[in-house]
């Protein structure tokens, strides 16, 4: 048996056994609990004993007298109900997530005719099969407060017919003196919305469409014209690919469709039914990114030296096919040549992709793909994607034209360029000499406050809509909800002012769908028939379509691009270089005011409410920075000229001499939420090659301003303590050569006498046995259901979209800043992230060392219903008791906060409500339990809990018994599938598998090689293991062991 | 001498004792009076129950004539082969010419006794069940309610109850007449030294005192032992008007439309799921929309009898010309925390609602008809059986249940008293 030598740990503090870490570590909060102080701080002073026996006196009176009077209750029906809504049923509706170029297929949960929860469309082709966190948490940002609620003229709330009137007259004066007009927009999916514009743009001509996105893929495009003659994104196979190199594409965080991506690479990582083979991905960044966490060979690389890295690999795989080299100065990338041994052993069955927007070395990579043959295999020039079409020429002549005074209109379509393009300063000081100022917007934020017409748009759950995300593929938004507010569709607006007034959109969506949509296909005769399936379905795609691929010659110019790269790119540099990146819950900050998304910790930083700057330990160790307990220092960063001042985080695993910073934060005008957290990282986008870049590689410098701050991490709390066997991994040879012997199974040492009369017959004689053979239990018999989940470590990327689908199904509570800092989180999943490394760090020196570049496990943390659990035997009132089907059940009501449970939990999964989070002033941001707007999304089957209460993860508890009434209904057995949890529902990769085992037929049995002995169900996967399972709790959920497909000594 | 002295100053404390009795024996009369002792089968009785309640309670009453005749006493009237064949083909015994069930047939319109499957255990055990409810009488009206819903726990501890009642009365009888003997004694001993001339002044003194009640009042002992019995009396009331605290048992709000569920489900037998939509498929069983009632009213204007139109049916006409929903009060009303699913207790378990809501078609004026408690809902997953016929979802657990078992399978044996059953 091979014992796991390397050292796992969370964060620095543990790798340093720092003594504040240690101090901490052993207890579930912070010392300095500030029980007189922050949250509470108006009490200062505190309170005394004698007066908490006054008020308890006072209380229990008050509670006693209150109960007496049942408060009189209202039932109200329906005047005239409509025939599908059943109070008590939900409805499910298929509709499309769209915020710009992001885009998810997506089925709306509606109760009583709310939105409540938005779950994946397990029909698209194009978004994966599951959610993710912006996805998830785009139901709340429905019941923002924050949203208008009225049209606006300079800032006073008008009718319609007023704003109509004025922004018609003033288009009609510009048009008519051959005035420009620009609609300036992010991505826009849709093609009837693109063919409202063309109509508005006929009216009115000077009118031009003007696309962006905050963070651009245009270098892609141009180096596929270039290179290919197709100004397109292709679709990138990621599912072919045996080999995948990427160099800075975030491809499963937040590059292009980042859930379709990585539920694609999964599926060639999954070893189900004792799958042998994985692809592999060599990453090379800067930051450690999702993507880069979940590589198997990982380079931190300087973005100045990104462009020759490239090259290097090109001349590489140039060597093999016995090409001429191109001519760039050489570098030294650790893991290039390996990548480029293995790219050109899967000729044709790899990919390699870049995140950078400069075009020469998008046209490298395009030369590199060509070489291996990708070129209609894993890359699909013939079915672009449309998910990115901002075009940075465009929009950078918009704002010089702008500027001087060229443009007499402007109209921002759901788009807020003042805070989220780099340029944004510009349009801001631009916009005031401007003639016609139009925004359609959600929100009065950062650019509608700039304009004098405010036309408020209503939310995609309100909206009609269609998208066009991939060539050949269609899908339909309906509303799921009538508008809470005085909104119109922002079509609607557009036609009434294109002299359409009164088309409905819907109608219009209708029309366009019958002349352009329903022509392509020959099944449906009918087309009301047909737009009637595919609104059903939420998606349609062209039958015709060839799924054969055109093999396409690379013709790019590859000596003037290595020429660029040659003046752009050194392999060595000095100095501190500055990378931007979109976070997976903010990305572009768009829906930065949804407390869900703020509380969601970045997947890698495990920080949240705040941006911060990311070092590295070398730099760390220079400027002796030391963060502790979310104790950090305040540092100034210049860029561009720029200063900002702003936290400091140690990030593992980051670049040397670079530094990490998140675009999405800092919003001045989004809501009271996101208001003033952070800093707007937009502004230091940088040019490189004549267009956008996120990284900035000269004028960087980073300062201690000498002042301290805290960032509100959510790991390095509720630690494991080094307990061994939490994460158990493997290297893919080893775990092919001996798959039964990889993992390590505790033993316990016990006397001879036990081990004779306790001992299974196979068991070799050595004084042990497995922790489950000897129990003091008599464990439970399931004679009905047995829900178990498995967690397949090797699928799980961290993304975070199963946390917040979590929030949204259980009515989880958002805690804020503070209360994250006193360790006080609500999260029933949590998603852990444990770096590895070779050699233990005990010296800042060793440190750096050992932080270079860790391996990253992601490990979902939820309550693992045990079948032996501490927590039910020492709950003094049995609030938390097993149930007959192995759920581990928690009562509120009869919970009386002793927190004994929580104590006892080795998985310190438990969470305690220590303040009530609901109609609660100081929890306002806590907006889904604080506001009438916000109650609507709470689920209605599950108890918003009080303060003095327990809660954990229940399974979704909820939606097993419904799934089971559902099959008592019918008269049946609950089919597999029906019942899955909120988390594994959402999972894009299929990482978390829900079911009952006592099913043969169910997935889940499946994936852990149930063997049902009637009292007992018997796992027999290799992989699969519980966590601790040497003290014997035994767990309900089980975990499979993550294989790197590495080398063993690598 | 001294035993005089002891007997006097027990005097108070043997009559605390006695008054703590009559206190105790009060209580447990009180658990006493719903128990049966009629040497019947308490299980047989239980199952048998059961059984009435699913399938014969539709149409008849024990003690009073429903669509059916009354069933009490048919033990007696009829021997129990002939009531065997009735229950399982009515249809036949009637054809065969018996002459009672063709005066039966005759009598009750010729109405057909639906035919019912049952094996001879559980005839047994509803004739049984009859037998028992006969032997109990007639409930008084107002109590129903109470005895119903408690009945089923008292009846299982009746028999200890009783043994402890008989005990205690017996205990009660004989501290009486020692309390009696005692009284006798002293005052014959009293009597006798009173005689005696040479008596000390000391035990002078103490013959010839007189009895003084305000000594004994004052006495600590007794004091002390009125004061515990004063302090227990406070506390049971206390603590049974705290478990009473809000319980809304018997609310019947004055409604925004005098609808009356006695002409509507009673009179005009409308079925309950023809308004309350949501009983077969939904937690909430749904008070209808308006426009489920003008379905009938827009052709029905006028009360049976009336020549005018009502000014109840008015009201919904004028919800619907001012287009405002009508705001009925509700009346049961379950805590946020507890979770109920009408469709699982009516479409699958099989429940009627009368079961919980009571004589609902005998309602003018809807009431909360069962106290909807926990220990309410707890009771019933004690005894109900499952309705687990064509169901396929309970084969296995059925076959199950019937290797370990040869009782009826109850909610109980599937997990029914589990917490995260309702509560989540």
């Amino acid at each position: 048996m091979k014992e796991n030598k390397k050292q796992y740990w969370k964060g620095v503090e543990q790798l340093t056994n720092h003594p504040e870490f240690v101090k901490y570590a052993s207890k579930e909060f912070p010392q300095e609990l500030p029980y007189d102080k922050g949250i509470l701080n108006e009490n200062e002073g505190g309170s005394s004993r004698r007066d908490f026996l006054k008020l308890m006196g006072f209380s229990v009176a008050a509670a006693s007298l209150a109960a007496c009077e049942a408060p009189v209750r209202k039932a109200i029906p329906y005047l005239n109900k409509p025939e599908e809504i059943n109070p008590g049923i939900p409805n499910y509706y298929a509709s499309t997530y769209t915020n710009g170029g992001n885009y998810c297929s997506i089925v709306v949960k509606t109760r009583e005719g709310r939105p409540i929860k938005i779950e994946p469309n397990k029909l698209s082709n194009v978004s994966g099969k599951g959610t993710s966190a912006q996805v998830e948490a785009s139901v709340l940002s429905l019941y923002d407060k924050a949203r208008l609620s009225a049209p606006l003229i300079n800032n006073s709330q008008v009718d319609w017919s007023e704003l109509d009137a004025q922004v018609k007259t003033k288009l009609e004066s510009i048009a008519s003196g051959g005035g420009q007009i620009r609609i300036v927009g992010k991505t826009i999916l849709s093609p009837s919305t693109k063919a409202v514009i063309q109509e508005f743009a006929n009216r009115y001509p000077g009118t031009e469409l003007v696309m962006y996105d905050p963070v651009s893929s245009y270098g892609i495009v141009k180096a596929n014209e270039d290179s290919f003659g197709k100004a397109v994104i292709p679709t990138y196979h990621f599912a072919k690919a045996k080999t995948v190199v990427s160099f800075g594409a975030d491809f499963m965080g937040t590059w292009i469709n980042p859930n379709k991506f990585s539920r694609d690479f999964i599926k060639n990582r999954k070893l189900d039914g004792g799958k042998k083979e994985m692809s592999r991905l060599y990453q090379f960044e800067s930051n450690l990114s999702l993507t880069g966490a979940n590589a198997d060979y990982r380079t931190p690389l300087k973005p100045s030296a990104e462009g020759l890295a490239v090259a290097s690999l090109y001349n590489l795989l140039a060597g093999k096919a016995g090409q001429s080299e191109i001519n760039v100065e050489k570098t030294e990338v650790a893991y290039l040549s390996k990548a480029a041994d293995d790219l050109w052993e899967s000729k044709g069955n790899s990919l390699v992709v870049s995140g950078s927007n400069d075009p020469n070395v998008q046209i490298i990579i395009n030369a590199i793909n060509g070489l291996l043959q990708n070129i209609g295999s894993t890359i699909d020039l013939k079915t672009p994607v449309y998910f990115r079409q901002g075009n940075d020429e465009k929009m950078e002549q918009f704002v010089s034209d702008l500027s001087s005074g060229k443009i007499q209109g402007v109209i921002f379509l759901n788009s807020n360029p003042v805070y989220d393009h780099y340029l944004g300063a510009d349009i801001q000081k631009a916009l005031a000499d401007v003639n016609l100022k139009v925004s359609i917007c959600e929100r009065k934020d950062e650019t509608a406050s700039e304009v004098d017409y405010v036309a408020p748009d209503h939310h995609y759950l309100e909206s009609w809509n269609d998208a066009n995300p991939v060539e050949g593929e269609y899908s339909l938004c309906q509303p799921t909800i009538s508008p809470l507010f005085n909104t119109r569709q922002a079509q609607e607006t557009l036609l009434a002012w294109a002299g359409k007034p009164g088309v409905e959109f819907y109608e219009y969506v209708k029309d366009y769908w019958k002349d352009n949509i329903f022509t392509t296909q020959r099944k449906q005769l009918d087309f009301q028939t047909f737009f009637d399936r595919s609104l059903h379905d939420g998606v349609y795609s062209v039958e015709a379509r060839a799924i054969t691929m055109e093999f396409i010659v690379f013709g790019g110019d590859l000596n003037a691009a290595a020429s660029n790269i040659a003046s752009a790119y050194k392999a060595k540099s000095n100095g501190v270089e500055l990378v931007l990146y979109e976070t997976v819950a903010l990305g572009d900050g768009s829906q930065a005011n949804n407390p869900w998304l703020q509380e969601t910790p970045d997947p890698i930083t495990k920080a949240c409410w705040d941006n911060y700057l990311t070092i590295s330990q070398a730099m760390a160790n220079e400027l002796g920075v030391e963060v502790i307990e979310g104790n950090t220092y305040q540092a100034n960063l210049t860029a561009g000229g720029k200063t900002v001042s702003l936290p400091l985080i140690v990030q593992p695993g980051q670049a040397r001499e670079t530094v990490g910073l998140a675009v999405g934060y800092g919003r001045t005008k989004a809501g009271r939420v996101a208001n003033n957290l952070g800093i707007n990282a937009f502004p230091f986008i940088s040019e490189i090659n004549g267009l956008s870049s996120l990284n900035v590689i000269s004028g960087v410098a980073v300062t201690l301003t000498g002042a301290m701050t805290k960032v509100a991490h959510t790991q390095t709390h509720h630690t494991f303590m080094n307990r061994e066997f939490v994460v158990q991994e493997a290297a893919l040879d080893t775990y092919k050569n001996h798959p039964e012997h990889v993992f390590h199974r505790p033993k316990i040492a016990v006397s001879d006498f036990l081990e004779e009369k306790l001992g299974g017959e196979d068991e070799k004689k050595d004084g042990k046995l497995q922790p489950r053979e000897i129990s003091l239990w008599k464990g439970h018999d399931y004679n009905n259901h047995h829900w178990t989940m498995a967690v397949d470590l090797n699928s799980c990327i961290g993304c975070s979209s199963c946390s917040v689908a979590c929030m949204a199904e259980n009515n989880v509570p958002v805690v804020g800043k503070q209360e994250v800092l006193n360790r006080r989180e609500m999260t029933w999943i949590r998603i852990d992230r444990y770096y590895s490394s070779e050699k233990s760090a005990t010296t800042n020196a060793e440190m750096e060392v050992a932080a270079e570049n860790p391996e990253v496990t992601f490990q979902p943390m939820m309550c693992q219903h045990c079948n032996n659990a501490p927590c039910e035997t020492v709950c003094p009132v049995a609030a938390t008791t097993h149930s007959t089907e192995g759920l581990n059940q928690m009562t509120y009501n009869r919970c009386i906060g002793t927190r004994y449970c929580a104590n006892n939990c080795p998985y310190k999964v438990r969470r305690f409500n220590w303040f009530k989070y609901h109609d609660n002033k100081q929890f306002a941001d806590n907006s889904s339990m604080n506001n009438d707007l916000g109650k609507m999304v709470l689920n209605p089957d599950v108890t918003v809990r009080s303060r003095g209460v327990m809660e954990k993860c229940t399974f979704c508890v909820q939606r097993i018994q419904y799934g089971k009434l559902e099959a008592k209904k019918k008269g049946r057995r609950v089919i597999d599938g029906e019942v899955t949890t909120a988390c594994a529902n959402a999972c894009p990769t299929d990482a978390i598998v829900f079911g009952d085992i006592r099913d043969p037929e169910s997935r889940v049995a499946k994936l852990l090689k149930v063997k049902d002995k009637g009292d007992r169900q018997e796992i027999h996967e290799h992989r699969a293991y519980n966590v601790l399972e040497e003290i014997n709790v035994k767990p309900n959920v089980w975990y499979l062991a993550k294989i790197r497909n590495k080398e063993e000594n690598a | 001498m001294s035993l005089t002295i002891n007997l006097r100053r027990f005097v108070p404390t043997i009559a605390s004792i006695f008054f703590m009795l009559v206190y105790t024996s009060l209580y447990s009369q009180d658990a006493d009076s719903t128990g049966v002792d009629s040497g019947l089968n308490a299980e047989l009785i239980s199952a048998g129950e059961t059984l009435f309640k699913n399938n014969c309670l539709v149409c008849h009453e024990i003690h009073e004539q429903k669509v059916g005749p009354a069933l009490a006493d048919i033990h007696n009237r009829r021997p129990v082969d002939w009531i065997k064949a009735f229950i399982l083909n009515s249809q036949k015994v009637i054809q065969s010419g018996d002459e009672y069930a063709v005066n039966l047939y005759n009598e009750y319109n010729q109405t057909l006794m639906t035919s019912f499957d049952f094996s001879d255990d559980e005839l047994n055990a509803v004739i049984e069940y009859i037998k028992s409810e006969t032997i109990k009488g007639p409930p008084v009206q107002e109590v129903t309610v109470a005895a119903g819903a408690e009945g089923e726990v008292a009846r299982e501890s009746a028999f200890s109850a009783k043994v402890i009642t008989i005990f205690l009365v017996v205990l009660l009888i004989v501290l009486v007449l020692i309390l009696v003997v005692l009284f006798i004694l002293v005052s014959v001993l009293t009597q006798y030294l009173k005689q005696k001339v040479e008596l000390s002044d000391e035990d002078q003194e103490i013959v010839f005192q007189k009895f003084d009640f305000g000594q004994y009042v004052r006495s600590p002992a007794f004091i002390w032992v009125m004061t515990f019995v004063f302090t227990a009396i406070v506390a049971k009331t206390v603590i049974d008007g705290l478990y009473n605290v809000g319980i809304q048992e018997g609310y019947a709000p004055t409604q925004p439309i005098a609808f009356s569920h006695k002409v509507h489900a009673g009179d005009f037998q409308i079925d309950c799921n023809y308004c309350h939509t949501g009983v077969r498929t939904s937690k909430n069983a749904n008070i209808p929309s308006v426009n489920i009632c003008l379905n009938c009213h827009s052709s029905i204007v006028k009360v049976t009898g009336a020549t005018e139109l009502s000014t109840e049916i008015q009201k919904i006409y004028d919800a619907k010309a001012n287009n405002t929903p009508i705001e009925w009060v509700r009346v049961h009303n379950l805590p946020d925390l507890a979770y109920f699913n009408h469709a699982q207790h009516y479409e699958v378990g099989g429940i009627e609602c009368q079961t919980c809501h009571g004589p609902i078609e005998e309602m003018e004026v809807v009431r909360q008809h069962s106290n909807l408690t926990m220990g309410w809902c707890i009771d019933c997953h004690r005894t109900q059986a499952l309705n687990t016929k064509d169901n396929a979802y309970y084969d296995k657990l059925v076959e199950f249940h019937d290797k370990n078992s040869k009782k009826p399978m109850i909610v109980e044996d599937i997990g029914g008293l589990e917490c995260a059953k309702c509560h989540y």
